[in-house]
């Protein structure tokens, strides 16, 4: 067939091959898996590369301390948001980030409780991935309250003002949500990191990391009694992780589905949030994927059939958003509400076109040339077709929050919103924030669940007979 | 018998499936103070080793409730007794906006449950134990497989179960210091 080099792919060509060999190279054992993902963290040389990105994200995360240096300085009003656009950029990436972070989450917890069993070398670097998104998002509507050492008054708590927070708002159904989302995804991801943080303790040459890792991993040592409610609660988790992965970016579209602004004011909103989530997140997913595999050569675990499921995901998730943008526009039209149908075909044709049809082209037609085997299957092209995906999704929350705003019932309150240069340089401030985290991330962390590849290998599963 | 100082034996197996048949014939023998070791999580061993059903997923359910109603409580506190508003007409008691508070606090409560009851019922964290002196241990995170018996077994005896451990055809039968 095509590209023999590629392990996985190559596997493909054989009729039928067994399913779970295709998750894993040839020629994998338990020790040899142990070993080639522990050394990525514990050789002693770091590899130039790596400080050559690092570099790069850590320049860019300066971006973020210019940004929030003079926003504190001077006030939000460095930014571009003005009445009557109130949310500008900050809430555009707010629900950016946090949408790519539903991925971690659906590979992590939805897809082990259907037992896809091509989460496993992927799972890992996705939750770490749900995590850095998650702390990105917040970052926006804590700095957009414009007293963020005030922040702590949006959580319910007794003080001397008396004063408690308006259980009837979304604003403050967005606190309860995100910040549990944060909490669990964190444990999510600790609780799946033990049993490998015991493997680089065992493993660890020098003392100070041995200590460590060893304080991390809190004196795991493989006990079948432990295992046993280790397993439990790791499925408990993903049971409770994922009707919370649903409910976040629901309540996320319920911040804009409860006002009453045309655009916003929509039920389909709910389920096409978290579909465009989805569609985000794998996205966001290969972006890293890909050019982690080629690095530190892991094609034989992350093969070429997880990436064709990743990109299979994108284009189922990427028609439920097209549907979603198709049912916009036609419960416009149907409703026969002058502003509705005011509001779509303004996002249409008004001045913010060029964004609405990019966004089209970007998430309706370009996904849809995933249909075609060859490129599903091409490396290079899913790279690209997964930074089209991330720019279209930002232009959606773009189209979607400021051509809402920006003409809504009465003409006299139209305006205009620009992102300035303090808006910009915060979300790349952000960016830098993402990636600077990944790289530690996988300098100190094993990116792929080592105990999780074990089960997969051949042989590992033992069928016990029941007398 | 035993000997002062000696916690168990520990025999070292290689094959996920030897380490099993072990743990089976083990357990058969009358042994109950056993525990074994494998570097990812095995069903077949914990049915080996005849383990009772885990007691967590009570904990989780009774986190989950309380989750909800501390989460509903304090949102009925807040908005009915402590601080009633009047917002938009709707009534102090908007219990279908109380929906999703209340939903996060549940799954927030669970969570934490599953964690923490899941590290208490292990004894963890826990840095030291005894078999951790076994010299090769060190690869239960990598690719060995160990099944210990505790010298407080009733049924233990050093040579005799030595040798029964022997029969079980390990790498190595080695003695486990306290």
């Amino acid at each position: 067939m095509a590209d023999a080099a590629d392990p996985g792919l190559a596997r493909d060509a054989t009729p039928a091959p067994p399913r779970r060999e295709e998750l894993v190279g040839p020629g994998h054992d338990f020790a040899s898996v142990t070993e080639k993902i522990s050394s990525i963290v514990l050789q002693r040389r770091t590899p130039w590369g790596w400080f050559v990105g690092f570099a790069i994200a850590f320049a860019l995360l300066q971006g973020m301390l210019l940004a929030v240096g003079y926003l504190l300085f001077v006030g939000i009003g460095v930014w571009g948001v003005t009445i009557p656009i109130g949310w500008g950029m900050d809430i555009i990436n707010f629900v950016w980030w946090i949408g790519i972070g539903h991925a971690g989450t659906l590979i992590s917890a939805i897809l082990l409780l259907l037992r896809q069993g091509w989460r496993t070398s992927i799972n890992r670097f996705a939750e770490a991935m749900t995590l850095f998104a998650v702390a990105c998002a917040a970052f926006y509507p804590v700095f957009h309250t414009g007293r963020p050492w005030l922040a702590y008054w949006l959580f319910p708590y007794p003080n001397t003002m008396g004063l408690w927070p308006n259980f009837r708002s979304p604003l403050i159904w967005d606190v309860f949500a995100v910040s549990t989302y944060g909490t669990v995804s964190l444990l999510f991801w600790f609780v799946g990191l033990v049993p490998d943080l015991a493997t680089l303790r065992d493993r660890a040459r020098s003392k100070p990391w041995k200590i460590l890792y060893g304080i991390l991993a809190m004196g795991w040592r493989g006990s079948a009694r432990h295992w046993h409610n280790y397993d439990t609660a790791y499925l408990l988790l993903a049971g409770l992780a994922t009707p919370l992965v649903v409910s976040v970016h629901t309540v996320v579209s319920f911040d804009f589905a409860i006002g009453i602004i045309p655009g916003w004011h929509a039920t389909i909103f709910p389920p096409y949030f978290v579909a465009g989530a989805i569609y985000a997140g794998f996205a966001m997913v290969l972006t890293i994927a890909i050019p982690l595999r080629k690095f530190y050569g892991l094609e034989d675990f992350i093969t070429m059939r997880h990436l064709e499921n990743m990109a299979k995901v994108m284009l189922a998730t990427g028609l439920i958003v097209a549907y979603g943008y198709m049912m916009e526009a036609f419960m416009a039209w149907y409703s026969a509400d002058t502003y509705e149908r005011f509001a779509i075909w303004n996002r249409m044709t008004g001045p913010y076109w060029k964004m609405y049809w990019a966004l089209i082209l970007c998430n309706v037609v370009a996904p849809n040339t995933l249909w075609v085997k060859n490129l599903r299957t091409s490396v290079p092209y899913l790279f690209f077709m997964s930074l089209v995906v991330s720019v279209g999704m930002w232009l959606e929350r773009f189209v979607i929050i400021v051509t809402s705003l920006h003409r809504d019932f009465l003409p006299s309150s139209w305006g205009i919103y620009r992102g300035t240069f303090f808006d910009w340089s915060a979300f790349i401030g952000t960016l830098g924030l993402f990636t600077t985290l990944l790289f530690l991330f996988v300098r100190f962390l094993p990116a792929i669940s080592i105990f999780e590849m074990r089960t997969i290998l051949p042989g590992a599963e033992v069928e016990e007979e029941h007398p | 018998m035993t000997r002062p100082g000696l916690y168990g034996l520990m025999a070292e197996f290689s094959e996920p499936a030897a380490v099993v048949a072990a743990a089976r014939k083990v357990h058969e023998a009358g042994y109950r103070k056993v525990d074994a070791f494998s570097p990812y999580p095995m069903e077949a061993l914990a049915e080996a080793l005849r383990l009772p059903k885990s007691g967590l997923p009570l904990i989780v359910l009774l986190g989950g409730i309380a989750g909800l109603a501390a989460g509903y409580g304090l949102e009925y506190w807040a908005s009915v007794i402590e601080y009633p508003m009047n917002i938009g007409g709707k009534p102090f008691h908007s219990w279908p906006a109380f929906v999703p508070p209340a939903f996060e606090t549940t799954i927030l409560f669970a969570a934490l449950a599953a964690v923490l009851g899941m590290l208490a019922l292990n004894g963890l964290p826990e840095p030291y134990h005894p078999v951790f002196n076994v010299p090769t241990f060190a690869l239960a995170t990598k690719d060995r497989f160990f099944l210990c018996v505790e010298a407080t077994d009733p049924h233990f005896d050093l040579d005799r179960t030595w040798s029964f451990l022997l029969s079980l055809e390990p790498r190595v039968v080695s003695e486990v210091e306290q």
